[in-house]
């Protein structure tokens, strides 16, 4: 039998209740949420599961939405069921003053820098991960530079000395 | 001495030493061919263990991506896998296109395909070639290169650069592609094969080639799964995963070509994973080929859809017309708002599959764009792949695996 979206909602929904919430669907890709704590069982029983068999971690990245308050931080899973050929999108949403979130480097091994790159840039705080420390940015950075928070530079500012970057 | 036998010295008890050597390979070494840093811990020429660091050219992609609207970020693509940036611009534009809605006409369709598998072509023939240099063939790199150099020149007919392309745009191409472009693509279809023909018979069944990368760095298909390989390297492991397949784009399934697999994901089934796939690069060239052909007329101009929010005005246009010129404005300055939504699209990479993420909120740049870089992803396996081996070894390892520190470090 072919998987389709509505047979992942409604095993999902069966299974976890109110844990899982929000499903809805774009460019044919189901993309649904999650309780932060919950999310390992979550990602485990759609690995197990023998009709869904999601075993393939494609991507895993953060997202910060600075204005909702108390959901600030987001964590996007994207999954593959490579046999069936069908993907699925899962989200984590945490406080950034406690973003929280229990790693998925046991369950998929690829998540491991994954999860290095989104503590990296989002702080986002991997429960019992093995190496949990910086991967792209120096080890002396002590802020989280994809976060709303901190601007581009300004182009138009004008206190740059001209000369140093042979413009003089 | 058997190769399995621990072949370090006993020091004396309360000796200070170390049982085995720490090597620095990287950031920069001649034989990482990028910059990549690794500190191991060597037994003899047994490596004991590995770390790691990857993030010396970090650039800071994702977050520049973050003001700039969609087409200023092509540029950015072409900087990430250098070797093949016509796939990298596409894909973006194919991620663009799928998430505006926009249909492009099946003759740009097929361009693009022509474009995407002679990167396809160049990419593999660097990465295997680059596997010969390292078990000591350098004749085949120097023979090669040539070739690359005939597919530079295809780019630079048609966009006018040579690596860093900035290829194509939202909806089709900048401009036809000329006369030129297309002699030069039969005087590389009519060439190519037999260098490719050639290339193969100076290692494919070459014994010290084989006796040097047969067994290196295997990895299962199981760990390989695991590990989020995609691309040559999980095929070379026995996945028949394409994207091209799995999810055609651009009319991919317009076209008539087999996946290569490999058994035992080795170096040596890398190698030849690769050089298959290049063979049926060149026939879906072909197939393209032959397909644009068949558009005669005013059907042989259509280079582009029409997308007036995003593809720019003929210049004669701009100035004798009052939309146009609204539209080069509102393009050139990115004033133009976008759909809220998000969007995963995926393409096939020359070492796996690319994947944009895209997070819009309607402004005119996008909320958050994420890089599903392949490299950066199934390097992680690259301990695991050469514990317990040759140094020697760990070399071809890392140059089989097609690893590009751009892709790596965003």
């Amino acid at each position: 039998m072919a998987l389709t979206n509505q047979y992942i909602q409604e095993k999902l929904q069966e299974k976890f209740g109110d844990i899982v919430s929000n499903f809805e669907e774009s460019y044919n890709v189901l993309s649904f949420e999650a309780t932060a704590a919950n999310n390992l069982k979550v990602l485990q029983f759609l690995f197990d599961e023998p009709s869904l068999q999601f075993q393939f971690l494609t991507d895993l990245c953060g997202v910060n939405f600075p204005d909702d308050a108390g959901r600030e931080i987001s964590v996007v899973y994207h999954l593959h069921n490579l046999a069936q050929n069908i993907r699925l999108r899962l989200k984590i949403f945490v406080p950034v003053a406690a973003p929280d979130v229990f790693t998925a480097s046991n369950l998929f091994s690829s998540a491991n820098w994954m999860e290095r790159e989104t503590y990296d840039f989002y702080g986002v705080n991997f429960v019992g991960h093995p190496n949990l420390k910086r991967i792209l940015n120096v080890d002396e950075m002590d802020y989280f530079p994809l976060r709303k928070e901190y601007p581009l530079e300004d182009q138009t500012r004008i206190d740059k000395d001209d000369e140093m970057f042979g413009r003089g | 001495m058997l190769a399995h036998q621990q072949q370090h010295i006993t020091l004396p008890e309360g000796s200070i030493e170390k049982q085995t050597t720490t090597l620095n390979v990287g950031p920069t070494h001649p034989a990482t061919h990028g910059v990549f840093q690794n500190i191991m811990e060597l037994d003899g020429e047994r490596i004991v263990s590995t770390e790691q660091t990857v993030g010396y050219i970090h650039r800071a992609f994702e977050k520049l991506a973050e003001r700039r609207p969609l087409n200023q970020i092509t540029p950015i693509t072409d900087r990430l896998n250098y070797c093949s940036s016509p796939i990298n611009n596409m894909g973006w534009h194919l991620t663009c296109e799928k998430f505006l809605g926009v249909q492009t006409p099946k003759r740009v369709d097929y361009l693009r395909v022509i474009i995407m598998e002679l990167a396809r072509i160049s990419d593999h023939l660097i990465c295997n070639s680059i596997v010969g240099v390292d078990t000591g063939a350098y004749t085949g790199f120097l023979y090669v290169m040539q070739y690359r150099e005939l597919i530079y020149e295809i780019y630079e007919e048609v966009c006018g650069s040579r690596l860093t392309t900035n290829i194509g745009r939202i909806g089709g191409f900048e401009r036809n592609f000329t006369n030129t472009a297309f002699t030069k693509l039969e005087k590389f279809l009519v060439e190519y094969p037999k260098v490719l023909k050639e290339f193969e018979n100076l290692f494919t069944r070459n014994r010290i080639f084989m006796e040097r990368t047969i067994g290196g760095g295997a990895i299962s298909a199981e760990r390989a799964l695991n590990y989020g390989f995609t691309g040559p390297n999980l095929r070379a492991a026995g996945v028949d995963y394409d994207v091209r397949v799995h999810q055609p784009y651009s009319s991919y399934q317009d076209f008539d070509f087999t996946i290569p697999v490999g058994k035992t994901g080795d170096n040596y089934d890398r190698f030849l994973v690769r050089n298959q796939e290049m063979w049926q690069s060149l026939s879906i060239i072909e197939q393209a080929y032959k397909k644009v052909q068949e558009f005669k007329g005013a059907d042989a101009e259509i280079f582009h859809a029409d997308v007036p929010a995003y593809y720019l005005p003929k210049k004669e246009d701009v100035y004798t017309k009052m939309e146009s010129l609204i539209w080069h404005f509102k393009i050139v300055m990115g004033e133009v708002d976008m759909p809220k939504g998000e969007i995963y699209n995926a393409v096939e990479g020359g070492n796996g599959e690319l994947g944009f993420y895209l997070v819009s909120d309607g402004g005119r740049t996008p909320f958050r764009l994420h890089f599903r870089r392949p490299c950066f992803i199934y390097y992680q396996a690259y301990p695991e792949l050469i514990t317990g081996g040759m140094l020697s070894d760990a070399i071809v390892t890392m140059s089989s695996l097609n690893l590009i520190a751009g892709e790596l470090d965003a």
